[in-house]
């Protein structure tokens, strides 16, 4: 038997991932194929061996320690015996499933002095058939050899001199590579893109600020839309069967100077979906217009098909940065539900149509303005989960206000434009929650606290477990269900990622990455 | 008289521009008084990737590797400007004061019993907050009202912490560390404590309140003075 298995590894090594087996994740539980874990960006394991019973016994199975000392903010990718993931700043490393041993490196020399907000991040690669793309902190797009990290093509995105850096994992559907950008802290003007994935050729660029003559470019007065941002910098999900990408946008340019930009400044602090082959505009829903408090709408919207008030829906799940969920209709964009999950400022409230009534009060002022959340949000970046099982959405909460000053900003290339200056609150601690809500109602189901704001995502699995980490290098298991703690480690190390689990070898494991450490677990 | 008076406006204006490239490029993650916040602290006389001038002019052109401290784009101009105007938010500028800093260490060291709890170059108590610098980043004012009302203003990183086990021992401190399920926590006499958190009785952290004894009645005016003009000399191995 244990020949037999090791026969079967050379072909299992041939690292091929062609667009049919992403479109049919699911039936391959073992593997995680995409950012999100699926198109439906679900971030859910079916895999249930290590289970509510067992998770108690969770061990270190292997670690795996990256050079930087940058934030270690990699979903990895598996499939086929291989693990692919990216170190901060921008290289990848193939790693050995059963070891963790590193089989390739690619590492990207990175220039001196690359403006960049938050870090020179990346959180991780896409793969389609024998190629692994990686996007760059200098904004470069790039296809490696599956097999051994050789580049295949490399494309310029953007000029990082003017700011625009790629800290997102790129998004691989049908025949090409769906890649955002970052920057909107420096002015630049958003945008998303196709590529194809053989040749790098450039297929669609949809720009988040639309120019002249284009639908939108109303909502920005005089030529601010040039550095408008609503940058695009979190993995979106895609629908094949609408043929549409989801993608979050971030906060107009500048961040909180609202008068350089008067209008709803279209399309930031959005969900946009766009036909996949094309990159045309389908429909857009902007939560926020007009934001003055660099809240930003990127998070991963995520897909569901469910019955909404006796009529089967394809609808989309938003747990929002500013404070609110919001379920809308996928197919058409319409607003259907937005319920706030913890304590917000910015808005009085949410209208009918799902417009905010904003509070002028937390507009950034002379005296500062306390706003909730403050800049780094509710939410981020990192991903929320959905269970088929439990049908809750778990969503780690960032609980944290901060003052806003108003500041002088004139653009100038490369350079931060904000229009305000920041002071934490003395008075209170910030904290985090883990909270799990009903997918369809919002209703809050359980809420588990943590030490301060996380920067962790969320992993729920078959076994009725939910994954997440703190600040402080917990890492833990709650019950899916009740929200009970079952199981923790201190891991020593800021956990800024991903949970995600795969199979190999017939054993479960989980994995997170905390520090500089990729920690794989499984079962003794 | 005239050349004077040009040298200090032009001074006053270099300053302002230095202050707003700061507020507009650095304080977002630095803080407005270079407090802190997703940055480093500025506001101390010794940075640690920048211990001399050039170094920070360095830092702030080319960022510093590893960490989310990017290059800034600034022009060379701008950047003299901006790490001036840094240098001086670790740095306060003393006014004169009335007291006499040779009687005030004795107060120090004696009856006010400061060294039980603060430590100047690695020697003292470790309960409160190391004074080694306190002189190059508190003024005057500052020092006698943190002597006589010490909640006014307590120092980052100093959280007062009352914890109650389940045999009702009651152990007060001063928060060192703490994660989701554990808290350390170091009492005046020096010693840490660490508890899990689901073991305690009570959990109680007071943001407002502070372990130092306030010296309001127990100092003389003229003690006070003293002690504030030694505190006033700590400004760090030069």
């Amino acid at each position: 038997m244990k020949f037999a298995f090791w026969l079967l590894v050379p072909a299992a090594l041939a690292q091929n991932v062609p667009y049919q087996r992403i479109l049919n994740a699911a039936a391959e539980p073992d593997n995680w194929l995409t950012y999100s874990g699926n198109y439906q960006a679900h971030h859910y394991s079916a895999l249930d061996q290590i289970n509510t019973a067992n998770v108690n016994k969770l061990k270190v199975s292997w670690m795996y320690q990256i050079r930087g000392r940058q934030h270690f903010e990699a979903t990895p990718l598996v499939f086929d015996g291989m693990m692919f993931l990216t170190d901060p700043p921008s290289d990848v490393t193939a790693l050995d499933l059963r070891t963790g041993r590193p089989i390739w490196q690619y590492r990207r020399p990175i220039p001196d002095g690359v403006p960049v907000c938050c870090g020179q991040v990346n959180r991780g690669v896409a793969a389609l058939d024998d190629q692994i793309f990686v996007g760059t902190i200098d904004s470069h797009l790039v296809a490696l050899d599956a097999k051994t990290g050789r580049v295949r093509w490399d494309v310029e995105v953007a000029d990082y001199k003017l700011a625009y850096t790629i800290t997102v994992a790129p998004l691989a559907i049908k025949d090409m590579v769906i890649i955002g950008i970052a920057g909107a802290e420096y002015g630049v003007r958003g945008f998303l893109d196709a590529y194809d994935a053989k040749t790098g050729k450039r297929r669609w660029r949809f720009w988040t600020t639309p120019g002249p003559g284009e639908p939108g470019n109303e909502t920005w007065s005089g030529d601010s839309w040039k550095y408008g941002g609503a940058t695009t910098w979190v993995t979106g999900s895609f629908d094949p069967t609408l043929n549409l990408i989801y993608w979050g946008t971030g906060n107009p340019g500048p961040d909180y100077d609202g008068t350089k930009r008067l209008g709803d400044n279209l399309y930031s602090d959005s969900v946009i979906a766009l036909d996949a082959d094309t990159g045309k505009l389908k429909w857009h829903f902007q939560f926020i217009p007009h934001d003055v408090n660099d809240i930003d709408s990127n998070q991963v919207p995520v897909l569901l098909d469910a019955s909404w008030k006796g009529v089967s829906r394809k609808l989309m799940l938003f747990g929002n940065r500013n404070a609110f969920y919001y379920v809308l209709d996928r197919a058409t964009g319409e607003f259907l539900m937005a319920k706030q999950f913890t304590r917000q400022t910015w808005a009085k409230s949410i209208d009918a149509k799902g417009r905010p009534v904003p509070n002028p009060e937390a507009e950034p002022n002379e005296k500062g303005a306390l706003v909730y959340p403050d800049d780094d949000g509710s939410a981020n970046w990192f991903n929320p989960s959905y269970s088929p099982r439990t049908k809750l959405f778990y969503q780690n909460v960032r609980e944290k206000g901060a003052f806003y000053f108003k500041t002088a900003t004139s653009y100038e290339p490369g350079k931060l434009y904000l229009g305000a200056t920041k002071r934490d609150l003395t008075t209170e601690e910030p904290y985090g929650t883990l909270r799990a809500w009903n997918a369809l109602s919002g209703e809050q189901a359980w809420s588990f606290r943590v030490e301060s704001p996380p920067w962790c995502g969320v992993l729920a699995t078959a076994g009725d477990l939910v994954f997440s980490g703190t600040m402080e290098g917990d890492f833990f298991a709650l019950h899916a269900v009740t929200g009970k703690l079952l199981w923790r480690i201190q891991t020593g190390g800021e956990i800024w990622s991903n949970p995600m689990s795969y199979r190999t070898g017939g054993k479960q494991y989980i994995v997170i990455a905390a520090g500089s450490s990729l920690i794989s677990f499984a079962l003794e | 008289m005239r050349t004077l008076f040009t040298f200090v406006c032009a001074s006053a204006l270099l300053a302002q521009t230095g202050e707003s490239i700061y507020l507009t490029q650095c304080s977002i993650c630095h803080g407005q008084r270079g407090e802190g916040g997703r940055g480093a602290i500025l506001a101390k006389p010794k940075l640690l990737h920048a211990p001399d001038d050039r170094a920070l002019q360095r830092v702030i052109r080319r960022g510093i590797s590893g960490t989310g401290m990017p290059g800034t784009g600034l022009a060379d101009s701008e950047i003299e400007l901006v790490a001036a105007y840094v240098r001086s938010l670790g740095r306060v500028r003393q006014a004169p004061l009335p007291g006499n800093p040779e009687r005030g260490r004795a107060i120090y060291n004696g009856r006010a019993g400061c060294a039980a709890c603060h430590m100047i170059d690695a020697r003292g108590g470790s309960h409160g907050p190391e004074l080694t610098t306190v002189g190059a980043i508190r003024g005057g004012d500052y020092l006698r009202e943190s002597l006589v009302n010490p909640e006014a203003d307590i120092t980052r990183g100093y959280v007062f912490v009352r914890a109650v086990t389940r045999d009702k021992r009651v152990v007060t401190g001063t928060r060192v560390n703490a994660d989701t399920f554990t808290i350390q926590l170091r009492d005046p006499a020096g010693v840490v404590h660490s508890f899990i958190k689901s073991e305690l009785a009570e959990l109680n952290i007071d943001l407002r309140k502070s372990t130092m004894p306030s010296y309001r009645g127990k100092l003389s005016a003229e003690e006070l003075d003293d002690l504030v003009a030694w505190l006033a000399t700590l400004q760090g191995a030069q």
